[in-house]
């Protein structure tokens, strides 16, 4: 199996390392051509913004798309982001997932932190998931179509923070951050699915 | 008064961020959180990773910053080009500044205080700033002690010259690291020096027996803890770009082939003739540092490089870098 990373910006490298820990071979993506004969991408967290230019000036967004077809796409916060239909912002997007996204929706970096989350779908689910939240964007509405992964509640209140829609995935933190493989696991079972 | 459509609008989004924002607070409240921990405080370098920080002096600069690809804005009063030919004292920037600049852009901002002067940066977390840079650009307020970082919740980034520099600002709780190069010359020389210190000497570590790494520790003047985690690491422990005289795509490029993360561009991009392209070339030199072609294509019809001053025209005195202790 072989697991591509967008490597425009961002936190490529620790996902890449992850990957590797996992046996599967990897590659860095910065050009269309880096597509060919990959079976799943990752959208690493970064700054979206800037993910999302560079993806526009070298002509990314439309092969993106078409590998999108095909195969499982993964986004980390800001991978989340880009991977979204609408944000509420002026910003490329690649519009894959049936979900809306507010940015930086608890704020600036001050009130970035880590929340111990049960996740039903990992393995050992009964283990929280260390869930490390840096200017963290929120999935705020899903579509028919999608569910949900993970959400932070207070019993009254919940807020989504990972959903999936078939082969598309999203996470508004950094499992490539913890040393914990469970979340990148479950990715690569969605690619072996097709 | 009336409000034209602009300002009606705009207070309009502030008013529901507010609502929504007590929603997520609320809830906040009510979840066991571990809040302005250092991994949160690395984190945020780890996403600026293969990324750019611009200075920028001005809203306008700012919005040019972001639109370019820019992965945060450093909020400055002066460019330190200008910091270096006016003289004077250079402090924090005004948090009127740092303010309208945090409302302009959708990055992270960052702002710099004086060596030790630990009250600038309480002002900055009070602010509530992306991040702190410790800076040897502004006029150091203490010449033996920097600020105690673990102390905040906000992260620092600091400069260094070689790798004892560096394990002691981590020591003193910096979540990042820049080499320092020299500040608003434009010659790259020096950030070429710096990195190929800090580097090489944790390339040389590896080497270096468990049994000498105390007295090694000591020369340095390095914590032994941090010494020894650099060793397993293989890299420092925080993430580590490049600052100080990159005024170029190729020399942004030629810093990330050399095995830095991500680079600090100073004066080099509002020092130049057309900022705005001179921004967008740096940003994708610094994704496709490693591949010729395109670094040749992005380098074309740049317009005017900033000026500089070459280093040997800096008198030691000078000479910013060697600010901090």
């Amino acid at each position: 199996m072989n697991i591509g990373v967008l490597a425009l910006q961002g936190d490529f490298a620790e996902h890449l390392v992850m990957l590797r820990h996992l046996g599967v071979e990897t590659r860095e993506v910065r050009l269309p051509s880096h597509l060919d004969g990959l079976h799943g991408l990752i959208i690493p967290g970064g700054e979206s913004t800037t993910i999302g230019k560079l993806a526009v000036t070298y002509d990314l967004i439309r092969p993106l798309r078409t590998f999108a077809q095909e195969h499982a796409i993964w986004g980390t916060c800001a991978g989340a982001i880009f991977i979204a239909k609408e944000v509420y912002r002026d910003q490329p997007l690649l519009k894959l997932m049936n979900i809306s996204i507010q940015r930086n929706a608890f704020g600036r970096q001050v009130n970035s932190f880590v929340h111990e989350l049960l996740v039903p779908a990992l393995e050992q689910p009964e283990r929280p998931f260390r869930a490390v939240f840096i200017r963290a964007p929120i999935i705020e509405n899903i579509g028919q179509n999608v569910s949900v992964i993970a959400e932070l509640s207070n019993g009254n209140n919940s807020i989504i923070v990972s959903a999936r829609e078939n082969r598309f995935f999203a996470t508004s933190f950094h499992p490539e951050l913890t040393k914990d493989d469970r979340f990148h696991r479950y990715f690569l079972e969605m690619v072996e699915e097709g | 008064m009336a409000l034209d459509k602009r300002s009606f609008a705009l207070a309009l989004a502030r008013m529901v961020k507010s609502l929504y924002e007590s929603q997520v607070q609320i809830l906040e409240a009510n979840v066991e959180n571990e809040v302005g921990t250092f991994a949160v405080k690395k984190g945020l370098a780890q996403m600026l990773k293969g990324g750019v920080i611009m200075d920028v002096v001005t809203v306008e600069h700012a919005r040019i910053a972001e639109e370019a690809g820019a992965v945060a804005v450093m909020a400055l009063e002066r460019v330190p080009a200008d910091i270096r030919a006016q003289g004077g004292v250079a402090r924090m920037s005004d948090p009127e500044l740092i303010l309208q600049i945090m409302e302009a852009v959708s990055i992270p901002v960052m702002a710099k205080v004086r060596i030790g002067h630990f009250v600038e940066a309480q002002i900055l977390e009070a602010l509530g700033v992306d991040y702190v840079d410790e800076s040897e650009v502004l006029t150091p307020a203490d010449e033996h002690n920097h600020i105690n970082k673990h102390e905040y919740g906000i992260p620092f980034v600091c400069g260094c010259r070689n790798l004892g520099e560096a394990l002691r600002r981590i020591g003193e709780g910096a979540a990042m690291i820049r080499t320092k190069g020299e500040a608003g010359s434009g010659d790259v020389v020096e950030a070429v020096r710096h990195a190929r210190a800090v580097l090489g000497e944790i390339r040389k570590l590896q080497n270096t027996p468990d049994m000498e790494l105390m007295a090694y520790a000591k020369k340095i003047g390095a914590p032994y803890k941090l010494v020894q985690e650099t060793k397993e690491l293989k890299s420092l422990p925080v993430v580590n770009f490049a600052a100080g005289g990159i005024a170029t795509p190729a020399d942004a490029a030629l810093m990330m082939q050399l095995g830095v993360e991500g680079v600090f561009v100073g004066s080099g991009i509002f020092k130049s003739g057309d900022p705005a392209r001179r921004a967008k070339a740096i940003v994708e030199a610094v994704t496709h540092y490693n591949d010729p072609k395109i670094l040749a294509e992005i380098s074309r019809n740049l317009g005017e490089a900033m000026v500089g001053i070459g280093i040997s025209d800096i008198p030691e005195s000078e000479r910013m870098a060697v600010r901090g202790w």
